[in-house]
């Protein structure tokens, strides 16, 4: 039962990547835009993150590098599936193995090592006083920035119309081309600071797996969450605890009573399957979701 | 014809690409490409040793492939995959006659492929789950199962780093150089799926579903049935990728870091996209990878690394995903296009 609360600051800590990855996702469903491609925005912003950091010695314009690098990537998905109407899900996979190769031939060519270790030096500092990671405090302001947003201002109406009925939106003059590559760019851009976030302030290092399905996870969110970024920030609690609870028995010896260490890994994965099939009720996701449009 | 050229120009691109990447990093493309394509086809051992690289993905390609004529993102391959090695080497726990040990290790690593897609198809025709989910869970599952079975119960006594070796008798046979009897799977299993999908009923359902489920639907076809069937194929098949990466090809075992089994099962998306989701354009896909894998053997030593292959597969998956962009190259007048349209 100790276990179970001493998990509860790493999970705080988790909770970061599969929330802001979610949220921002959940703002580019609303536009009618799937990106699956979360996966390797993580594994790509991570390291790119780490890379400026370690060569300017300033973690925030590390940060910055990985939420340039998730919104040029969101940018070139939004494109992709915009302007060139292409098939959404096939880009998502193109940019995870993207992310995937190009990360792993980026470690060994610049440190020669697949996973180095980030420095303290590049590390993201702790909120003086609180003890606790400027991102966990971000997080939570970023759902409920993207909530008020999407439900409580023009724009956000604007881009929930064109994900539903584009040709309505259109016919009324809402500019359809244009709000979804804004909501894809703002997807891939948080997607970006949770990558930052994977490499400078958690994990401390860069591999081609760093997010380890972290980007999945967050698709799972996505569902859980039925497309509401407030519900997005309690799944990511959720999903971020059972993540938080295989990093902490696995690496705190005796913790987990004998069970292999490679069981221990598993329950983040288990854990994701098992509340994504008891989520109760389905997610009604707007209609032209995946969806190109294209003007008669 | 439009489709071929497309998978042409995917290609080409992501071969140009890998170039610039390894230009900027002042490394030689040309000399790079050069010894990959010599190291690939240059000898008969060399084609054997493609041939031989070439034969998993093909099952994983098709595993891709025949998800995505039923309408499915099956990404699961690589879970169902690994099973399926560690599962057929596991047979090599108990003995049986020569070759009916062989049999009898596909027939279970077969299962097990099978019984690791099912999750997928209940969690999606029960509670709705989309299949990207849940197969990118089942495969880390996979993958942490396989390493704890891999290090723990079946690692070599005396060499710490793989597990024991197969078995003799459940070896696929020598052919010549790296290529065993192994390509007997490959083949068979990508003219199965054709004559399958193209000239038996329950495969035309599974295409009817992935062309239009509604339709399939008020036809009379069941939806699930064709999902499940899909599905199921799509595990057999994959897992029979891990079966013959262990049972046809040198260590015969599989390495502690799984480093032999690798990504064979993601490889296969690229494999089906470049065929374009038909078990023959498959072979052909698969041969290309097949030579990238074993030019990158030969890459490695000149100061590339092999990851190099994956960005090149990257930017083939990209290009693939936005088949508009190659049009736009060959500068298709407007009008014409929409009479297409109108048209079709």
């Amino acid at each position: 039962m100790n276990t179970l609360l001493q998990v509860f600051p790493v999970a705080l800590r988790a909770m970061v990547p599969i929330t802001l990855a979610a949220v921002g996702e959940v703002f580019g469903e609303w536009a009618g835009v799937v990106n699956i491609g979360l996966e390797g925005i993580l594994t790509l912003s991570a390291f790119l993150a780490a890379v400026v950091s370690w060569a300017t010695e300033s973690p925030l314009l590390g940060v910055l590098a990985g939420l340039l690098t998730g919104a040029l990537i969101g940018l070139f998905h939004g494109l992709v599936s915009v302007k060139l109407r292409g098939n959404q899900i096939i880009s998502g996979v193109g940019i995870n193995l993207l992310g995937m190769g190009a990360v792993g031939f980026g470690a060994w060519a610049l440190w020669g090592a697949k996973s180095p270790m980030l420095d303290r030096r590049f590390w993201i500092p702790e909120v003086p006083g609180l003890g606790v990671s400027p991102f966990v405090l971000l997080t939570p302001a970023l759902a409920l920035l993207t909530w008020g947003l999407l439900f409580h201002t023009a724009l956000g109406l604007r881009v929930r119309a064109v994900g539903e009925n584009p040709m309505s939106a259109d016919v009324v003059g809402v500019p359809v081309e244009r709000l979804r590559l804004f909501a894809v760019v703002y997807g891939g851009a948080l997607a970006g600071l949770a990558g930052a976030f994977l490499s400078l302030d958690w994990l401390h290092t860069v591999s081609a797996t760093l997010p380890a399905g972290r980007g999945f996870i967050a698709l799972a969110n996505v569902v859980f969450s039925k497309l509401n970024p407030l519900l997005a920030l309690l799944g990511g609690f959720l999903f971020g605890y059972f993540d938080a609870l295989g990093i902490q028995l696995a690496s705190v010896a005796g913790l987990s009573g004998g069970v292999p260490y490679q069981f221990i890994r598993m329950i983040p994965y288990g854990a994701t399957l098992l509340v994504v099939a008891l989520a109760i009720g389905r997610a009604r996701f707007p209609k032209a979701l995946g969806q190109p449009y294209r003007r008669e | 014809m439009r489709a071929v050229l497309e998978s042409l120009v995917a290609l080409a691109l992501g071969v140009l690409v890998g170039a610039a990447v390894m230009a900027a990093w002042g490394r030689d493309p040309w000399a790079a490409y050069a010894a990959l394509f010599t190291g690939a086809l240059g000898n008969a051992r060399a084609l054997a040793s493609t041939l031989s690289r070439a034969l998993p993905l093909v099952l994983t390609g098709l595993t891709f492939a025949v998800g995505a004529r039923a309408g499915l993102f099956n990404i699961g391959a690589q879970g169902q995959m690994l099973l399926g090695a560690v599962v057929a080497l596991s047979c090599g726990l108990f003995s049986l006659p020569a070759g009916l040990h062989l049999a009898v290790a596909l027939a279970l690593a077969g299962l097990a492929g099978a019984l690791w897609a099912l999750p997928v198809a209940l969690l999606k025709l029960g509670r709705g789950v989309n299949e990207v989910i849940s197969t990118i869970m089942l495969n880390w599952i996979a993958h942490w199962l396989t390493l704890y079975l891999v290090v723990q119960k079946l690692s070599d006594r005396v060499v710490g780093q793989r597990t024991f070796t197969a078995p003799l008798g459940m070896r696929f046979p020598p052919l010549y150089g790296e290529l065993t009897w192994s390509f007997l799977v490959s083949l068979g299993t990508a003219l199965f799926l054709f004559w399958f999908l193209w000239y038996h009923r329950q495969g035309y359902e599974v295409r009817a579903v992935g062309l239009n489920p509604k339709a399939a639907r008020a036809a009379g076809i069941s939806v699930p049935r064709a999902l499940l069937v899909a599905l199921l194929l799509g595990g057999v098949s994959a897992a029979w990728a891990g079966a013959i990466q262990v049972l046809g090809r040198f260590p015969y075992a599989i390495t502690s870091d799984l480093a032999n089994l690798g990504t064979l099962g993601f490889d296969g998306i690229a494999v089906a996209l470049i065929g374009r989701n038909h078990p023959l354009g498959i072979l052909g896909g698969a041969f290309f990878f097949g030579v990238l894998a074993t030019g990158a053997a030969r890459m490695g030593l000149r100061g590339v690394p092999l990851e190099m292959i994956q960005i090149v597969q990257g930017v083939i998956v990209v290009a693939m995903a936005a088949p508009e962009a190659l049009r736009l190259l060959r500068r298709v007048p407007l009008p014409i296009r929409k009479k297409e349209e109108v048209a079709a």
